[in-house]
């Protein structure tokens, strides 16, 4: 596991994202009302909406383009959509948000 | 021989394990104890009571001299312990040093204290201790201000008390809501709510930058440069684990000291327990853990065995009048449901979580009575799949075929209040519903239920199904979502009748099923709040849809387009020039739209600040061309070159767009001028549209020509250019006032008419009112929202959090 620090939790702003760019593609971080944080891919399956751009409600964020909502613990559209994002491990410590990215690593290096 | 066991620490930890230990081996140790304040063990949580004057000091010491004498322990009250070699097994006090077999490390916590300029004057206090709670209570003799920082369990116990003792308080909290750790944003407002009953200000988002005086406290510096006058200042935002000694002396330490689940440390002859402890990541600052640790500490001390293992906690505020509990893991998450359950006339709020067929978390306010039998199902993980329809009301309402939920409604008692607003109990509503009131509306006319803030229609509903069965159908008035059964009118009215002002009264007040809302009422209730409120509430871009967020349209590819405003469709070589270089540095795609104005297409999101900056300094604002709010005002060339103008139609355009731009309405607004019948600026087709003619000026509205084309009514005509702004502005702000979100002008006008409108309008004092609170409004929101955003501090907000494709490039 690699945990990286991306950034301090107050820099998402509370029921927002921020993207995080990798060689993998964007990751959208997403900070709750409760103060949880959820990373997940930032590209919708259904046309590619950009997810960090949704309204986030609850764990859920709603996809900004065409209202498809997906649950970020477990990436599964709601609904009667189907598809799903992928979504990463992520925590606080003290503060900060350390994203785990060796899977996306992995992948570029692959 | 006899051992000597040293412990360093008289708290609330170290107490308990000296009872156990006496209890089982009265003899096997020879007792020495440290404590740094000058007495030995009291209960330290009744310093709130104690703080507030509801408890001596007397009937909160729990050891006191005779105890420690009968159970032959040596007492070094008053005295620190400098250091510890565990080479020569010693401690050492201020006043010598003492060997031992056997060492206890039980220090507890430090307060923390943020490091703000200002924060060693005298005046400023933490809350831990004894002389604490004595240096607040001889301060707060003399009244004043204080001010607490932290609005956690610690920072409103102590509000709480200062309150009571006649301080006027003011409580900073950094974080959106008050003990964002144990509850929910619901019950954090209920909280908040109930405190400010009280007299105390709380202000949550709070930052503390410095505290300032010359030689003693006056004020509190916030960050974003609030100042309030303090005669005393509570810091309570947090403890450490006191770890010093143990660092000192090379214990392993992590945040806590570390120890094993037998509480020793990485020295085997060395324990710690309380506070000071960290196990397997974990630090507890809560007295019921610590109570089994003391037990445990006890039974390795007389080479027993056993385990400390943590437990599901669960939390009580004790302010008299608040009441309120959480336990359990109550975050959303992977398949678990939430049970949500309000009753706003109470001030209740219920929140179960769900997981599998186990209850996992629980936070109520106001209500606690049933709190320790939900807390005993966490603890015990009970399956609850047969009593999940009726979990929520609690133990009184389990077992004999109550799975239905109406059931729930039928065993209320008949003097249960159904309508808290008119007082109507249930056994009145139901002789009414027997004696032929069949309807809502007619339960209302003969019982008054229902009739004034409408929040127990549901439960009138029930009640009406149960006493008529198949012969009542429910009524099905469109709700705005899932998360509630209100219909957009029903909030509207509610959120003016009963003031409220935040997002979390309107979920509280008004019942909502879900936490935060969704994406569909969230942007509504935002709008709502901010039309009607708005010098009181802040509009929350986390509410908006992405464009509005962003304040540019995003395109199908993620980019978006950027427009600045040209008033009335004027332009000028300045401008274009302006417009001409952005669009050749940011790569933009130039098109000149059916608004009279020009878009540039295919800009980044991380170059928005940087194009909007250039904008802005040719003096152009955003043209909202994204927004519910003002669009566009199409005009034609009129009376200034047109031989057939008859008034300054593009003036009064230009005019009308510098009054009205910035403001948020429910759906978008465009506007038309033409100089003459001839029409050239589609002004009939607009939302308002005004067609100058020789008397004066025809105003329209309710036009479209979207998805439904519409001409518009006219809705008056007047004489002069001032009448013509004045009625407009009044039409706007009625349409803000009562439009459902999403109701374009002319959905509005088929569901109130266009008779009511004018009807209103025509009265010249109510004109001049809206006019007022259009304006008022306009004092907040008409800010160009593009300078904001390219300020660096805000821009920073626009790029990428993180950018790892930088990195291995270098
Ligand atoms: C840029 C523009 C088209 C153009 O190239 O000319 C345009 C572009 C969009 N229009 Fe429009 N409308 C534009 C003039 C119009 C007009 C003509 C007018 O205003 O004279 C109409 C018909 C008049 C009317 O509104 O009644 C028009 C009726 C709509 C509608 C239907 C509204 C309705 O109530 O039926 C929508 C959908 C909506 O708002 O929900 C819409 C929505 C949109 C959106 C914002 C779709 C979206 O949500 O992303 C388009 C953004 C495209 C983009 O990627 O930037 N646009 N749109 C025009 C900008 C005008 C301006 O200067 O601000
Ligand atoms: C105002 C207040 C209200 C609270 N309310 C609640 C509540 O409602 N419910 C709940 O469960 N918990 C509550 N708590 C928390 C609870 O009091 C603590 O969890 C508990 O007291 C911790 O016990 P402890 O023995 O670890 O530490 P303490 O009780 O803090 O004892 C540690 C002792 O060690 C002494 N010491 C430290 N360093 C040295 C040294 N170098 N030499 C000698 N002595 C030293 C200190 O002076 C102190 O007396 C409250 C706390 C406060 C302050
Ligand atoms: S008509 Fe308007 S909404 Fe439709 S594609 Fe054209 S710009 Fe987009
Ligand atoms: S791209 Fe996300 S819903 Fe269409």
């Amino acid at each position: 596991m690699t945990w990286t620090d991306i950034g301090a939790v107050t820099d998402v702003p509370l029921r927002g994202a921020r993207l995080v760019k990798t060689h993998a593609g964007c990751i959208a971080v997403f900070r709750t009302a409760e103060d949880e944080v959820f990373a997940a891919s930032n590209a919708c399956p259904h046309k590619q909406g950009p997810l960090s751009e949704g309204i986030v409600h609850g764990q859920k964020v709603t996809c900004p383009l065409h209202n498809w909502v997906f649950d970020l613990n477990t990436g599964e559209a709601q609904g009667a959509d189907e598809g799903r994002i992928a979504v990463y491990p992520v925590r606080i410590e003290a503060g900060r948000i350390l994203l785990e990215i060796s899977a996306l690593q992995n992948r570029s290096a692959a | 021989m006899k051992q000597k066991l040293v412990v360093i620490g008289a708290g609330m930890a170290s107490g308990r394990v000296l009872e156990h230990l006496r209890d089982r081996a009265p003899d096997q140790y020879d007792i020495t104890l440290f404590n740094a304040e000058p007495r030995g063990n009291y209960n330290r949580i009744m310093l709130s009571p104690l703080l507030s004057g509801e408890k001596t000091y007397a009937e909160i010491v729990t050891h006191d001299d005779d105890w420690y004498a009968d159970k032959a322990i040596t007492c070094r009250f008053g005295e620190h312990v400098v250091g510890i070699d565990r080479e020569a097994k010693t401690v050492t006090g201020q006043n010598g040093t003492v060997g031992y077999d056997k060492l206890l490390i039980a220090t507890g916590s430090a307060p923390f204290i943020i490091p703000v300029p200002g924060k060693d004057l005298p005046g400023v206090i933490s809350y831990r201790d004894l002389d604490d709670t004595n240096a607040m209570v001889e301060a707060s003799a003399k009244g004043g201000k204080a001010v607490v920082i932290g609005g956690g369990l610690l920072g409103l116990e102590a509000a709480a008390g200062l309150a009571l003792r006649g301080m006027e308080v003011t409580v900073l909290h950094l974080m959106g809501h008050l003990m964002e750790r144990q509850l929910d944003e619901a019950a954090g407002y209920l909280l908040k709510k109930d405190l400010e009953k009280r007299g105390i200000t709380v202000l949550t988002k709070a930052a503390t930058k410095a505290i300032l005086g010359e030689d003693h406290v006056e004020a509190v510096l916030l960050e974003d440069g609030t100042v309030l006058d303090a005669d005393l200042v509570v810091m309570a935002v947090g403890i450490r684990p006191e770890t010093r000694l143990a660092n000192d002396a090379h214990l392993d330490v992590a945040r806590g000291i570390e120890v094993n689940a037998q509480m020793m440390t990485s020295d085997p002859d060395v324990l710690a327990v309380g506070e000071c402890v960290e196990l397997d990541g974990q630090l507890f600052g809560l007295v019921a853990p610590l109570y089994d640790q003391a037990k445990v500490v006890a039974a390795t001390l007389t080479g027993e065995e056993a385990a400390f293992v943590p437990k599901e906690l669960s939390t009580k505020l004790k302010v008299t009048g608040c009441d309120l509990f959480s336990a359990g893991d109550f975050a959303e998450g992977e398949g678990r449901e939430d049970v949500v359950f309000r009753d706003p006339s109470r001030g209740v709020y219920k929140r179960l979580v769900i997981e599998g067929n186990k209850l996992v978390g629980a936070v109520m306010y106001g209500d606690t009575a049933d709190s320790n039998w939900f807390f005993g199902l966490i603890k015990d993980g009970t399956d609850i799949a047969e009593m999940r329809e009726t979990l929520i009301f609690g133990p009184a309402y389990q077992g004999g075929g109550q799975a239905d939920p109406l059931s729930a409604v039928a065993a209320l008692p008949p003097e249960a209040e159904i309508c808290g607003c008119n007082g109507i109990c249930k056994s009145t509503i139901v002789n009414a519903i027997e004696g032929g009131a069949t309807d809502l509306g007619a339960v209302k006319a003969t019982t008054k239920a229902s009739a004034s803030c409408g929040t127990c229609t549901g439960l009138v509903e029930q009640l009406l199904q149960v006493t008529l069965g198949d012969g009542f159908e429910m009524p099905t008035a469109q709700p705005v979502c899932g998360c509630t059964d209100l219909s957009h009118e029903d909030v509207r009215r509610l959120i003016k009748s009963q003031e409220l002002k935040s997002q979390e009264a309107v979920w509280q007040e008004l019942g909502w099923k879900t936490v935060n809302g969704c994406h569909t009422c969230r942007p509504a209730v935002n709008f709502y709040l901010l039309a009607d409120w708005p010098l009181d509430y802040t509009d929350d871009p986390q509410s908006r849809f992405v464009n509005e967020r962003n304040h540019a349209n995003i395109q199908k590819d993620g980019t978006y387009s950027v427009m600045p405003r040209m008033w009335g469709g004027m332009t000028t070589p300045q401008e274009l020039v302006a417009i001409a270089q952005a669009a050749e540095k940011y790569g933009a795609t130039v098109k000149v739209t059916g608004g009279q104005r020009i878009d540039l297409l295919g800009v980044k999101k991380e170059d928005l600040p940087a194009i909007w900056a250039d904008l802005n300094a040719a003096g152009m604002v955003s043209g909202h061309a994204y927004t519910k709010g003002l669009r566009t005002v199409k005009t034609c060339v009129g009376s200034d070159w047109c031989r057939f103008g008859t008034q300054d139609s593009t003036g009064l355009g230009i005019k009308l767009e510098k009054r009205l731009w910035g403001s948020w309405t429910p759906h978008k607004v465009k506007l038309g001028v033409s100089g003459c019948p001839r029409n050239c600026a589609e002004a009939t087709c607009k939302d308002i549209g005004i067609v100058c003619v020789d008397s004066g000026y025809q105003i329209g509205v309710g036009g479209a020509a979207g998805m439904d084309v519409k001409e518009v009514e006219r809705l008056v005509d007047v004489p002069t250019e001032e009448e013509a702004i004045e009625w407009t502005v009044a039409f706007v702000q009625l349409y803000r006032e009562n439009a459902k979100y999403l109701d374009r002008a002319y959905k509005w006008l088929a569901k109130v008419g266009l008779d009511w409108v004018q009807e209103v309008l025509a009265d010249p004092a109510e004109r001049a009112a809206l006019v007022d609170r259009f304006d008022l409004s306009q004092s907040v929101y008409q800010t160009d929202p593009w300078a904001e955003r390219a300020r660096p501090e805000v821009a920073q907000s626009f790029q990428p959090l993180a950018d790892f494709t930088l990195e291995a490039a270098e």
